[in-house]
């Protein structure tokens, strides 16, 4: 098993015909990942990669019974984008791109409040590098290679510090369920602890990793609720110990603004929460590794 | 993006929120005339830079004649001003703002920022208008006020009201107060702000509602729709550095250590800051060349490097993912033909094709320390630095 993704989770690629759809959607082809189609408003009817384009989310998602997509569109358009597989009934949507503005995040977040629990999609990023279950899907722009597959979840804000976990866990002969990259906007579709709340779940799963970073309360939110409803163990690792107050440290949210936000503070309230620290990041793999055998 | 001043209070005023006359001026003729027409008897002379805390470095000075206002707009043209928030740097004054002086009853202040917790707009105010909002949360967290504004149908009349009687405020000024929150309110909401504080907002003697200081602060990733906030950038007020970075598309802080790095990706960046720094080490930047790391961009980075003085070792660490390590090796060899570098180099490489990247390292005839892992990539910097 896995959480969003697997073999069989039929993908749409919206802004399909585009250079960084093609791209992408070659590579995920290539990796196994099932893609049946995509969308580029105004190509309807037309072939591309040997699959079907369409119009509108809505008849991608009628016509081939798509279940998850993967946004490649420029930020100015995304939240349209993102809304309107919401509104097609995609359950898991990926938006790689980097640059939506603040406000237009809030309203996709707003807009699908008016979905049920259950018929509500989730939305992964912006900013990020996607979803990957190694072996079984891939939903995101990542190298598929550098991710073994196995037992233990993550979720990251970052693409190549997550590359370099994933990296460090094959290295040392783990392996990964399902590796979600959360995106480093101040706002994003999925928080830690809602990822957290899908490997809970998940049979297959046996610990989860975190990397954080500063800035924001969504660490130390997940924190909380993997010491009160968690079962599984949860190791993290919080970049930018070297990072000064106030600035904006390359993720739009990466910015320390208030108590608890910074990465020794959030290291600390992790601590109190039960949660193992990887004390730097060259040893997550490590770390990960002597939780597994304690267990 | 932040602005200055007078630039937001020219966009309150145009949401409803009353400001005190003034005008910019760029000399001292200039100030001694724009005192005149603003007329009375008694001006305030601000230095424009993107900081708060300007009045305790000097930067706001109070005066009773023209001629004052014309001395004291020569003495703050060109002056650095260093205030707590500029850094030991300080930033120049170029522009002067002249404003007809307010006799103050009341200082209030009222704030709005994005509330990641609950991903709304949040209104904090507080009677206690004058002091910082740190200060204000140390000293007199009792009397702030904090409202959570949804953003899918705007700021309601009773929530202003709220804020307003909450703010003690006499009734007949209720309304009027109320109308001066909403403006702030759509303000932010409108123009894609990330950031609006007014502080201190007063209660003249004449039983005005001003806006005396205030400070906006905009989301970049919507300056594509926002033409005339754009517009309002002052690259005078951001660190040299910096600016020629995000103009070339790199994300890029300066920092005071003598590290130099070269990183793909903002978290694998922050990780091998971390890194040097238990190593012994400092950073002396943030510099992340985007997930891709293409050859342009590494070129651009070494030459920003290398315009920094500080540095004594430069650190390149790379995780390459649909981007080989191969063609990333040969923006390196490229880079380092164009620039020269005299510090010690160390590169690590990792990810898709890292042995064919470091043979083309090898075969090239750059000076440079290879690295294998984060850890020895750091260690190893930071023993460069010795020799």
């Amino acid at each position: 098993m896995s959480v969003l993704i697997d073999k069989s989770t039929k993908i749409l690629i919206q802004g399909f015909t585009g250079k960084m759809g093609t791209f992408h959607a070659e590579e995920m082809i290539k990796y196994g990942s099932k893609v049946v189609g995509g969308v580029t408003p105004g190509k309807g009817g037309s072939k591309h990669l040997n699959l079907p384009v369409f119009n509108t989310v809505k008849e991608a998602v009628e016509t081939t019974g798509a279940s998850a997509s993967i946004l490649f569109v420029p930020p100015a358009f995304a939240a349209d984008s993102a809304m309107e597989a919401a509104d097609a009934g995609i359950k898991t949507c990926v938006a790689i791109v980097d640059g939506i503005p603040s406000h237009d995040m809030i309203r996709i977040k707003r807009y699908m409040r008016r979905y049920s629990r259950v018929q509500k999609m989730t939305l992964i990023g912006p900013n990020c590098a996607g979803v990957i279950s190694p072996g079984k899907a891939m939903l995101g722009i990542m190298p598929g290679h550098i991710y073994k597959e196995g037992k233990v979840g993550i979720i990251g804000r970052s693409g190549t510090l997550g590359y370099e976990a994933a990296q460090q866990m094959k290295n040392l002969g783990i392996g990964i369920s399902t590796s979600v990259g959360i995106g480093g906007d101040p706002i994003n579709g999925s928080s830690f602890k809602d990822i957290l709340e899908k490997f809970e779940e998940d049979k297959e799963t046996d610990a989860v990793l975190m990397i954080g970073e500063i800035g924001g309360p969504q660490e130390v939110a997940a924190g909380k609720f993997a010491k009160e409803n968690m079962k599984k163990p949860v190791i993290a690792y919080i970049a930018g110990l070297t990072a000064p107050k106030g600035r904006v440290m390359g993720h739009a949210g990466a910015i320390v603004s208030a108590y608890g936000e910074s990465a020794v503070e959030k290291v600390e309230l992790l601590k109190e929460c039960g949660v193992t620290i990887s004390k730097n990041p060259s040893v997550m793999g490590e770390t990960v590794k002597s939780v597994l055998i304690k267990k | 993006m932040d602005i200055h001043e007078y630039q937001a209070k020219k966009i309150l005023a145009g949401f409803g929120v009353a400001v005190p006359r003034g005008g910019i001026v760029y000399s001292p003729e200039n100030a001694e005339n724009k005192a005149r027409e603003l007329g009375g008897s008694k001006w305030v002379v601000k230095a424009q830079i993107h900081s708060g805390a300007r009045g305790k470095a000097g930067g706001i000075i109070v005066c009773k004649t023209e001629l004052e206002v014309a001395q004291a707009t020569d003495k703050l043209l060109g002056k650095k001003l260093v205030t707590n928030q500029t850094g030991p740097e300080g930033k120049i004054v170029n522009r002067v703002y002249i404003e007809e002086a307010t006799d103050i009853k009341k200082e209030l202040y009222l704030g709005l920022v994005f509330d990641r917790s609950s991903e709304s707009i949040m209104v904090v105010a507080s009677t206690e208008g004058g002091m910082s909002v740190e200060e204000i949360s140390k000293q007199k967290p009792e009397t702030i006020i904090r409202s959570k504004i949804e953003v899918a149908v705007g700021m309601q009349q009773f929530q202003a009201r709220e804020i307003a009687f909450g703010l003690g405020i006499e009734p007949k000024l209720i309304s009027r107060m109320a109308e001066a929150i909403t403006g702030c309110y759509r303000a932010f909401s409108e123009l894609d702000a990330t950031m609006v504080e007014v502080n201190p907002l007063v209660i003249s003697n004449q039983e005005q509602i001003l806006a005396l200081d205030c400070k906006m602060s905009f989301d970049n990733n919507a300056l594509f729709r926002r033409n005339q906030i754009s517009e309002l950038r002052d690259k005078t007020q951001e660190n040299a550095s910096e600016v020629y970075a995000s103009d070339r598309g790199l994300n890029y802080v300066s920092l005071d250590g003598n590290i130099g790095n070269i990183i793909n990706g903002a978290g694998l960046a922050m990780a091998s800051m971390d890194m040097i720094k238990l190593a012994g080490g400092e950073p002396a930047n943030f510099l992340d060349v985007g997930g891709g790391a293409t050859p342009e961009k590494i070129v651009k980075a070494f030459k920003l490097i290398s315009m920094d003085k500080k540095v004594k070792v430069i650190l390149v660490n790379i995780f390459a993912g649909i981007n080989r390590c191969d063609w990333v090796a040969e923006g390196i060899v490229q880079a380092l033909q164009k620039i020269e570098i005299k510090v010690p180099l160390v590169i690590r490489l990792a990810g898709t094709n890292v042995e064919k990247g470091n043979q083309i390292l090898k075969e090239s005839k750059i000076n440079y320390i290879e690295a294998n892992t984060l850890e020895d990539a750091a260690n190893k910097a930071v023993k460069a630095l010795g020799k």
